[in-house]
């Protein structure tokens, strides 16, 4: 237990009292080991802040309890929170502040002083490039800036814990490539847990090692994301792009085969050679059925564009497991 | 309490990067220049004095320093920074010490910057410079008070206009407390442990018996109990409602 940065026990979360409470988190469980990523997933309203902000001592709990670095959260909260940065949902800062006064006064609240402050800021303000700004009022800053502030001051005590609400959240492509390097780098040295939520799917394939799907405040699936992936009716399904003859009739001849479960139709395109028809092949569960494609497409001699196998989607899963989560 | 000093810091550098300081200043000793001299009579009473400055700060201060603590944690709550504030290292009672501290200090800043009045009289005549020191005590206690007053209205809502009508309903009460029109009112059928219980919140009188060079301990003691009462109440208010 000892090298576990983040450890949770049936955390449980009601708001409200009576008839009209609402269970926001409902039992959640698990922990976290140095140099983990975990992308906390779910629909809106699922309880991932809510989760979040038991941890950070924000919210206490109903009943259950999280351990930060072997710290209760109730019972030595200051302990806890010096060992957290934390990016709350939407990067709330001092708007009539400037970024270099903001993460002093952060500074100055987490005990630095002196020079060893003066080094944490500057590193904290090179690692999320915010020279060019650290004058002006963040009122006047633009979002994707204001959420470097909000990073800034999150990593600015070098925590072992780094929990994140919507790090990229209504940032634009190139923003959210920046902050996607930045958690990439900020895990790098393996010593430390992130926690960040979010709903963009492409975002936990891009920088979790390890997801964990909530719906209605409950922890549906823990895996890494190539994992959960798989759990997809993608998961193995071939993609094909290819010009038949005229008049064949290609989804009934990939219907036939064995262990097809269905074909989805992705288009056509009319070519100099004919007409191009793109479609995905989707396998009964734990089939592999692409050596059955790639022959049926040479024994009839057609012609394949493209032809690729895919992972999974991760955002098939989602919807599964988030649906079925609702109906409960 | 770690950290208080840091939210100190803060607040206090915070009143000075936006306009909130200066005008508050500026409308403060306009108001106290025009109640002084316009309304107070402070030439046709021809004394050396402050009395007429003295008069009116109560109710001066029921309007304006309302408008000072609407905004302490109504405008946390609203912006999401009490979030990052209750995640920092800093107990929820360091942190409301610290913002507390800083309008207090601010506004005492205020008062002291009335010294022209102080200079005033001494230039006119021979006033008694006790009695006009232990008025400003009293200014800065009640400024204190209110400040508090105004702080827990401001932790109990999200609306920063709720909290100042909040606050200047509450500061009005005890303002009133010590007047005879409402302690007329009770004397009639509540008992008499009541109405002594309500003159004794009067600030009005406390105020008065300050004003006259007389520092009672007991007056300290009911400004100082309050403003400790209501600084823990606004750190309980906080948990509440997030």
């Amino acid at each position: 237990m000892t090298n576990r940065l983040i450890e949770l026990d049936r955390l449980t979360k009601r708001f409200g009292s009576g008839s009209g409470s609402i269970l926001a988190v409902d039992g959640v469980s698990f922990s976290i080991a140095p140099g983990e990523v975990l992308g906390f997933l779910g629909p809106n309203g699922a309880g991932k802040s809510t989760t979040m902000k038991m941890i950070t001592g924000y919210l206490a709990p109903t009943s259950g309890s999280a351990k930060v670095c072997g710290f209760d959260v109730g019972e030595s909260p200051l302990d806890v929170k010096a060992r957290i940065g934390y990016l709350p949902e939407g990067a709330p800062a001092y708007a009539d502040m400037t970024p270099e006064s903001f993460l002093d006064f952060c500074a100055r609240a987490r005990g630095m002083s002196g020079s060893a402050k003066r080094g944490a800021i500057d590193k904290a303000i090179s690692r999320t490039s915010l020279q060019g700004v650290l004058r002006q009022p963040i009122d006047t800053l633009s979002k994707g800036f204001k959420r470097r502030v909000g990073l800034a001051q999150a990593i600015l005590h070098e925590p072992p814990v780094l929990i994140m609400d919507e790090p990229t959240d209504g940032l634009d492509p190139n923003q959210k490539f920046e902050v996607r390097r930045l958690i990439r780098e900020l895990a790098g040295q393996g010593e430390r847990a992130i926690v960040l939520s979010t709903h963009i799917l492409e975002e936990v394939e891009a920088v979790c090692t390890r997801a964990i799907v909530i719906a209605k405040g409950k922890v549906v699936a823990d895996a890494t994301p190539i994992e959960l992936a798989a759990r997809s009716r993608y998961h193995n399904a071939v993609t094909v792009s290819l010009v038949p003859p005229a008049g064949t009739a290609i989804f009934e001849e990939f219907q036939k085969l064995a262990g097809v479960a269905s074909v989805e139709d992705l288009g056509r395109a009319t070519t100099s050679e004919g007409v191009r028809v793109t479609c995905t092949v989707i396998p009964s569960r734990g089939k592999d059925i692409a050596p059955a494609i790639t022959q049926l497409v040479r024994s009839k001699n057609w012609r394949v564009d493209q032809m690729r196998t895919e992972g999974g989607r991760l955002d098939d899963v989602f919807r599964e497991l988030t649906s079925t989560g609702a109906k409960n | 309490m770690q950290g208080w000093t840091a939210v100190l810091r803060r607040e206090l550098a915070g009143y000075f990067v936006t306009p909130v300081a200066y005008v508050f200043i500026i409308i403060f000793l306009i108001l106290s220049g025009v109640f002084t001299f316009e309304i107070g009579g402070f030439f046709e009473a021809r004394q050396a004095d402050l009395r007429s400055f003295f008069t009116f700060q109560p109710w001066l201060f029921m309007c304006l320093i309302p408008a000072i603590a609407m905004r302490l944690w109504a405008e946390e709550r609203r912006s999401g920074t009490l979030e990052l504030l209750s995640t920092l290292p800093i107990t929820r009672l360091g942190a409301v010490v610290g913002k507390y501290l800083a309008a207090w200090i601010f506004t005492t800043l205020a008062i002291v910057l009335t010294f022209p009045l102080w200079i005033t009289v001494n230039y006119l005549g021979h006033p008694d410079n006790g009695a006009i020191l232990t008025g400003y005590v009293g200014s800065v206690l009640m400024a204190g008070s209110f400040l508090a007053i105004g702080a827990c209205a401001s932790a109990a809502t999200r609306s920063q206009v709720v909290a100042f009508i909040l606050a200047v309903v509450v500061c009005f009460g005890f303002l009133l407390a010590g007047l005879s029109p409402v302690l007329d009112f009770f004397q009639g059928w509540a008992p008499q442990g009541v109405v002594d219980t309500i003159a004794s919140f009067s600030f009005l009188t406390r105020f008065d018996s300050i004003g006259k060079g007389v520092i009672d301990a007991r007056d300290l003691i009911f400004f100082g109990s309050l403003i400790v009462t209501c600084l823990v109440l606004n750190a309980a208010l906080l948990e509440r409602g997030k």
